[in-house]
């Protein structure tokens, strides 16, 4: 069946439909990956928008259950040049339609992505629509496209109660949520940590009165300005003095929390090849990237915090080591999945932080 | 870390000539690096023995040693030179290998020459069998384990600590034989104990058995500071087994989760990191296709020819930034030349699927096994690019020129059921074209799978091209237009399929607006603007090429994948074209699908399109871009075959008319232009069957050229002596169909001489005469060429100069020609002209200092040479003499016939410059890998007709105290003669006879005739394939063997001189 996608300037690409078929609206975003595209679609991060894959051929080698960032995908649309109709892999359980179709995912192919990837790039990210079937209303595509608001996102991918990770171990991490990636929990739990995981609503009393030993603040989707509620909270975690590690959501809630500001990025930074260069060694890793938004270097106090990382293409903050208490943030992944493993190293600096070591 | 300021000038190593296994690549990496360099303000001494290279330009490099790649060579260029650095990765193997031994020796630290690029230490720990193997233990990653045995009892110990299967591989065996897979100790206990008797040193190779797996590679760059990236990662079709170089491989890798993946990266990156390479390196694994289990097989620490491939399948300048590593800079400090907004320290992601090919010489080698192993065949290859698999394959496959364009090849169709269930299990250059035939035929993916052992993804991809030819033969219609497009079907393929003309399917194509675009390589999938002219078709919305240009469009096309009879020396030629005709102010656009060259790099041209050299892509890319005109002349037989399609295009081809080329190529119309401008030929016929030329043969008297009109590198040509031999030849050359007829000549045996030519339509220059070692009869590619011409006098000279000038103006020649001339009894007889540039070009123009390629360019404009600053005619003669040397790639190609004859099997040359002749030509010997003497015993079988010539030969290395054995009748009448020779037995004879010499390392060198024919089983060929795999030179023209001796008589006496080319 023909599918359309629409953007809000008006431009229309046609392909053809895969996964679930039903009108939706979305933020349409590209994703440079060539290879990771299960964990990136089961990436909460990516909730509510529809993401344009730059790699021509997707689907290759199915989806594996074990792959999954969460239980399922929180992507609206995913927009493939080629569904691949073969998938080769011995661990796979799933092919990609049908995973897509499970869960209510729209599904287009067919789409010369890179043209629509250089026009996201010239004319930054938007809002667009899919459709199914006839070719759509235009005038009335835009109108729906032009009273979109988000969702709010966090509230819906963050899981809604407390659960237990790595029961028993030795170093007690609270995780707060706000859409994380199960590879971040993880990480901690394979660094022996017994790994407490509160939903994105956690009162900050509640979880220091869990006395972790630090504390972990998750990626996460959407505009952080849109989640003051928790900025509060992240103050009070703040204060507690408790070690503390935010990745991406969590590293722009801390720069609010801190006083400084956030701006969006023209159209974000989605893949797994880029560099950030950390400004204290000089060495410069390749690291998994999910974000539109970042935090403004010029309003980073330098009473308060130092840039610790930078993004080697275009100087943006990659990561903030603040100066009041054991607290040091990233905006990329160190998580990885999908994408390079070379900052996991961040997690055992988190544990030395923990253990009194300087970080 | 900032540019290191103490390096000032660098030595530059290359890899010397063109052979199997080491191909353009390192021209294309040390042409980009000493660029490089360049830029940084490096004074660059460049050293490589192989005069067709563009790195061996005085415009590439400062100082230019063209000088056999030898440690002694280097050692001079340093005493010579004083340079502060040696740069050693650039230059394959042989130049990492060169630089150890150099610093081993102290030589390099008692000089105060640093290593750059990498360190002796890495080169040991990455080649070192047991070192890497350490090394690898101490990062915790798995290697395919191997060990030397002399015991079966050794062999089942170490099997057993390591798990079975086992390969069995004896050392010293022919091709392999005697080894096998050993699945349990009964059957490695069998096979062992086979292997171990029939290795002469009762030694095998007991290794751990991972075929089948998955091949994956991985591209990595490191700086000093520790900073890694994966510039690309490769997945080969063809499992672990088929030597990467021969396998069919695609860019990125589409099999692989991001757990496999990111394992891999990661142990590509702790293995850069122990080794702690500067630069760039290449590791290649081997993946368990059902569990996370693999095995490192190789590391490269080095650029290789996958880099080269990966540099064009992403963009990514890999030969650049590992020589400004080497300089000391850190990938963060490098800027993306492709972006010029990010930096080098990036991983390119790229939104295409890129496929190679690889070009094998299985066309050439008639009788050579096509079977495919661990030893590379391949001597080129080709890359195609698409936005899907199908496209990128379908691309590749047409740009081979092997009179492929798609799945379908006729004979495979042809083959009956059980043909193709046997062909299935066969790994050979042909398989997926039977994977093709089989799906036709109905069998399943997981059965092929099963019998292959190639990916499920792979053989469904093959599968999507073969229901699109069905889709095609049983509902044509637009959207099966639209698809078959799409997948990368030719309007030629497609037209076929129903039955319909291919202007046909072309019109209905652009009816319904199916016409390709234009993308761009940018490194970074468009998350950047970038504005790399670099580009691929395919059929898709958006084109992304403007065509708007202030300049007259010249298209420039490419030579294709190297081949014998067509190499490096084509690139070198249009590249140098591109360059003149910047200088004179155009727009230039190279078409060319070759990933090893320097003619795809994308900063060579103003355009560069990666397309293939079919007339239906270059007619996309010439609607496209409308040029101003067209280059044909100097991109060997792919851009002369090009030149009647272009015309039709109504493109002008610049320089010498199509008709004229053609006049040059057809037999009678030639003969027409000889008979007026008076010009003597062997007399010939033109015929179509056997039973014509078997008819022309006996009219013209044996013995008889027999050849086909219209090839490259004398294919299929033969020299006959009988009504039988012709009906062996033409069944051959018919293999092929032949859309033109059969020429039989004359065969004259004289001395032969060639002269590459340049003409403005007025008058000519030559550069200067060339003359062959070898008598006529072997191919000219294949000869030792002489610079100046040594036996021609001056009233020969005299008429070689008329005869060019009258041919080229009764021709209209503007720009090249390459003439072939035989002189005979004071006549000098025409054999052919090739209205292009040649393989000597390269070589004369750096030995006369002539830029013949400019000129030529000039001249295609209507530029006067006189005006160009040279003078017409004959050009003085140089004082060097200048000697290029054929290199052969037999060792690789099991079963193919060595003896020299018309058709040429040289696969790269080598030069030896010196002021005397006997210097020349033994640096030109030394540098094309022979190194005599070691035991001084040599072996003489030559045919009785040569019995009488062969004495001289005999009782010269006679006397510098050679023993010579020789077959009892040769024995005898040296020993008649007073040389004193041993009598050995003859194969049938029983031992010890000439193979047990030889498979003993005994012998220095074989001097071995062949009886005529293509006798194949007789015992020259058993003597001279043994010879070539246990590497004892086999000569088998006399003239050659002349040539060693007075070189060898010469060789303690002189002292070898290193030359600066740059400086004569």
């Amino acid at each position: 069946m023909n599918a359309y996608l629409i953007l809000e300037d008006g431009k229309v690409y046609k392909g053809t439909a895969f996964g679930t078929e039903k009108e939706i609206l979305c933020e349409v975003v590209f994703n440079t990956s060539m290879i990771g595209y299960p964990e990136l679609l089961t990436d909460p991060s990516y909730a509510a928008q529809g993401v344009v894959m730059t790699y021509p051929i997707i689907g290759s080698y199915g989806l594996c259950d074990e792959d999954r960032e969460s239980e399922r995908p929180w992507l609206s649309a995913y927009i493939v040049r080629e569904l691949n109709r073969i998938d080769s892999n011995f661990r796979r359980d799933i092919d990609l339609d049908s995973f897509l179709k499970q869960y209510g995912v729209v599904g287009i192919q067919g789409i010369d992505t890179r043209a629509l990837t250089r026009h996201l790039r010239e004319k930054g990210t938007m809002y667009g629509m899919i459709t199914q079937g006839a070719e759509p209303n235009l005038a009335s595509a835009l109108e729906k496209i032009s009273s979109y608001a988000e969702p709010p996102v966090v509230s819906i991918v963050s899981r809604n109660s407390k659960y237990v990770l790595g029961k028993g171990n030795n170093t007690k991490i609270a995780l707060m949520d706000f859409g994380a990636k199960e590879n971040i929990a993880r990480s901690l739990v394979k660094r022996d940590c017994e790994v407490t995981v509160y939903p994105y609503n956690a009162k900050a009393e509640d979880i220091i009165a869990d006395k972790p030993d630090g504390i972990m603040l998750s990626n996460g989707p959407g505009d952080p300005k849109a989640c003051l509620a928790i900025v509060e909270e992240i103050k009070k975690l703040i204060a507690s003095g408790i070690p503390i590690f935010g990745i991406c959501l969590g590293h722009q809630l801390v720069a609010l929390a801190s006083g400084f500001d956030t701006y969006k990025l023209k159209y974000g930074h989605r893949g797994a090849n880029h560099p950030v260069k950390d400004l204290k060694n000089g060495k410069v890793k390749i690291t998994s990237q999910n974000h539109g938004y970042v935090v403004d270097e010029k309003t980073v106090s330098p009473e308060l915090a130092e840039v610790s990382h930078i993004n080697v293409n275009d100087g943006s903050v990659e990561g903030l080591r603040y100066k009041t208490g054991k607290l040091f943030t990233v905006q990329f992944h160190p998580e990885a999945a999908p994408g390079p493993l070379c900052t996991g190293y961040l997690f055992d600096e988190f544990m030395s932080m923990i253990e009194g070591g300087n970080a | 870390m900032p540019r290191d300021l103490s390096i000032k000038k660098v030595i530059v190593l290359g890899s010397g000539p063109i052979i199997i296994g080491q191909a353009a690549e390192f021209d294309y990496a040390g042409t980009q690096a000493c660029r490089a360099l360049h830029e940084e303000g490096v004074e660059v001494v460049l050293i490589n023995s192989n005069p067709a290279t563009i790195m061996t330009d005085k415009m590439i490099a400062d100082r230019v040693y063209i000088e056999p790649l030898t440690t002694d060579t280097v050692k001079k260029v340093i005493l010579q030179e004083n340079p502060d650095s040696i740069l050693p990765t650039l230059g394959g193997q042989n130049a990492l290998n060169l630089a150890v031994e150099l610093e081993e020796s102290g030589f390099l630290d008692e000089h105060n020459v640093r290593m750059i690029g990498t360190t002796a230490e890495t080169i040991r720990m990455a080649e070192d069998r047991q070192d890497f193997k350490d090394a690898l233990e101490r990062i915790g990653l798995p290697c395919a384990t191997s060990t030397v045995v002399n015991s079966v009892r050794a062999a089942v110990e170490f099997a057993e600590s390591i798990g079975y299967p086992v390969v069995v591989r004896p050392a010293f065996t022919l091709g392999g034989t005697g080894g096998g897979i050993a699945y349990d100790q009964t059957e490695l206990q069998e096979i062992c104990s086979h292997g171990l008797h029939v290795s002469r040193v009762g030694e095998a190779l007991i290794e751990r058995y991972i075929g089948g797996w998955k091949e994956i590679e991985y591209e990595v760059m490191r700086d000093a500071n520790g900073c890694c990236i994966s510039v690309c990662n490769m997945e080969n079709l063809d499992p672990v087994g088929v030597h990467t170089g021969d396998s069919i491989v695609v860019a990125p890798t589409q099999t692989l989760a991001d757990k496999e993946h990111q394992m891999l990266r990661s142990a590509a990156f702790a293995i850069i990191d122990e080794l702690e390479i500067t630069g760039g390196c290449n590791v290649q694994f081997a993946l368990h296709p059902t569990s996370f289990e693999y095995a490192v097989i190789e590391v490269n620490p080095r650029v290789s020819r996958s880099s080269a491939l990966a540099s064009k399948a992403t963009g990514y300048p890999i030969a650049k930034v590992a020589a400004k590593i080497a300089l000391g800079y850190n990938l963060d400090e490098i800027l993306n030349a492709i972006t010029r907004k990010t930096y080098a320290c990036f991983e390119p992601s790229i939104d295409y699927c890129v496929v190679k090919f690889p070009r094998w010489p299985f066309d050439k080698f008639v009788y050579a096994t096509r079977k495919l192993g661990t030893q590379m065949k391949a001597t080129g290859e080709v890359m195609g690019i698409g936005i899907n698999f199908e496209s990128a394959l379908m691309k590749s496959i047409r740009s081979l020129e092997q009179n492929m364009t798609s799945m379908r090849i006729p004979e495979i169709m042809a083959y009956s059921d059980e043909q193709i269930a046997e062909f299935l299990k066969r790994v050979d250059d042909r398989r997926i074209f039977v994977i093709a035939e089989a799906l036709r035929r109905g069998y399943s993916i997981d059965k092929i799978n099963e019998i292959t052992q190639i990916d499920i993804w792979f053989i469904d991809k093959i599968k999507s091209i073969v229901e699109t030819e069905q889709l095609i033969l049983n509902n044509f219609n637009t959207e099966a237009l639209r698809r078959a497009k799409l997948l990368g079907f030719t309007d030629g393929d497609i037209a076929k399929l129903v039955g319909k003309g291919e202007e046909e399917i072309r019109s209905l194509r652009i009816e319904n607006g199916i016409i390709p675009g234009f993308k761009m390589v940018d490194t970074c999938a468009a998350e950047f603007a970038a504005e790399t002219p670099y580009y691929y078709s395919c059929y898709e919305s958006e084109n992304e090429v403007d065509p708007a240009s202030d300049k007259k469009k010249v298209l420039v096309i490419g030579s294709g994948p190297i081949r014998i009879g067509q190499g490096i020396e084509f690139d070198y030629c249009s590249v140098h074209c591109v360059w003149a005709l910047r200088d004179a102010g155009y727009e230039t656009i190279i078409v060319n699908n070759n990933p090893e060259t320097v003619s795809t790099d994308f900063d060579i041209s103003d355009k560069l399109y990666f397309e293939p050299l079919t007339p239906e892509d270059v007619r996309n890319i010439v609607e496209l871009e409308k040029p101003y005109g067209a280059v044909v002349q100097f991109g060997g037989q792919t851009a002369i075959k090009l030149c009647k399609a272009l015309h039709e295009m109504g493109v002008p081809i610049l320089g010498t008319s199509a008709e004229n080329m053609d006049k040059a190529e057809d037999r009678e119309l030639f003969d027409q232009i000889l008979n007026q401008c008076a010009i003597p030929r062997a007399e010939g016929q033109t015929v179509y069957t056997c039973d014509e030329a078997i008819k022309a043969a006996n009219e013209i008297g044996y013995p008889v050229l027999v050849r086909p009109s219209y090839v490259l590198g004398g294919q299929g040509m033969h020299i006959a002596f009988s009504d039988a031999e012709i009906d062996e030849y033409i069944g051959i050359i018919n293999r092929i169909q032949q859309d033109h007829p059969i020429l039989v000549d004359k065969y004259i045996m004289g001395q032969e001489v060639e002269v590459d030519a340049i003409c403005d339509g007025t008058d000519i220059l030559i550069p200067g005469i060339m003359e062959h070692i070898e008598r006529a009869g072997v191919h000219s590619g294949d000869s030792i060429s002489v610079y100046p011409a040594q036996t021609v006098n001056k009233a020969i000279q005299k008429k070689i100069v008329a005869h060019t000038r009258n041919l080229c103006l009764a021709l209209d020649i503007k720009g090249m020609i390459n003439i072939q001339f035989i002189v005979k009894d004071d006549e000098v007889y025409i054999i052919e002209a090739n209205p292009r540039s040649s393989r000597t070009v390269p070589y004369i123009s750096k030995i006369t200092g002539i830029p013949i390629v400019d000129l030529a360019t000039r001249c295609l404009f209507g530029e006067k040479i006189t005006d160009l600053g040279y003078e017409y005619g004959l050009q003085p003669e140089k004082e060097t003499i200048a000697i290029k040397m054929p290199v052969f790639s037999f060792e690789k190609l099991y079963g193919a016939e060595i003896s020299l004859g018309p058709e040429m099997k040289s696969t790269g040359e080598v030069l030896g410059i010196a002021y005397s002749f006997e210097e020349a030509l033994i640096k030109a010997f030394i540098g094309s890998g022979v190194r005599l003497p070691n035991t001084k015993k040599i072996a003489i079988t030559v045919k009785d007709s040569d019995k009488s010539e062969v004495l001289n030969i005999a009782e010269r290395f006679s006397k510098l105290g050679y023993t010579i054995y020789s077959t009892k009748g040769t024995a005898d009448l040296l020993e008649s003669k007073g040389v004193p020779a041993i009598s050995v037995l003859k194969i049938e004879e029983g031992s010890p006879n000439l193979i047990d010499l030889i498979l003993g390392a005994q012998l220095d060198l074989i001097i071995n005739t062949p009886t005529k024919g293509f006798a194949h089983n007789r015992d020259g060929f058993l003597i001279r394939r043994n010879a070539v795999e246990c590497s004892v030179p086999c000569l088998t023209s006399l003239d050659t063997a002349t040539a060693l001796i007075s070189s060898l008589e010469k060789a303690e006496a002189t002292t070898l001189s290193v030359i600066d080319i740059a400086r004569i």
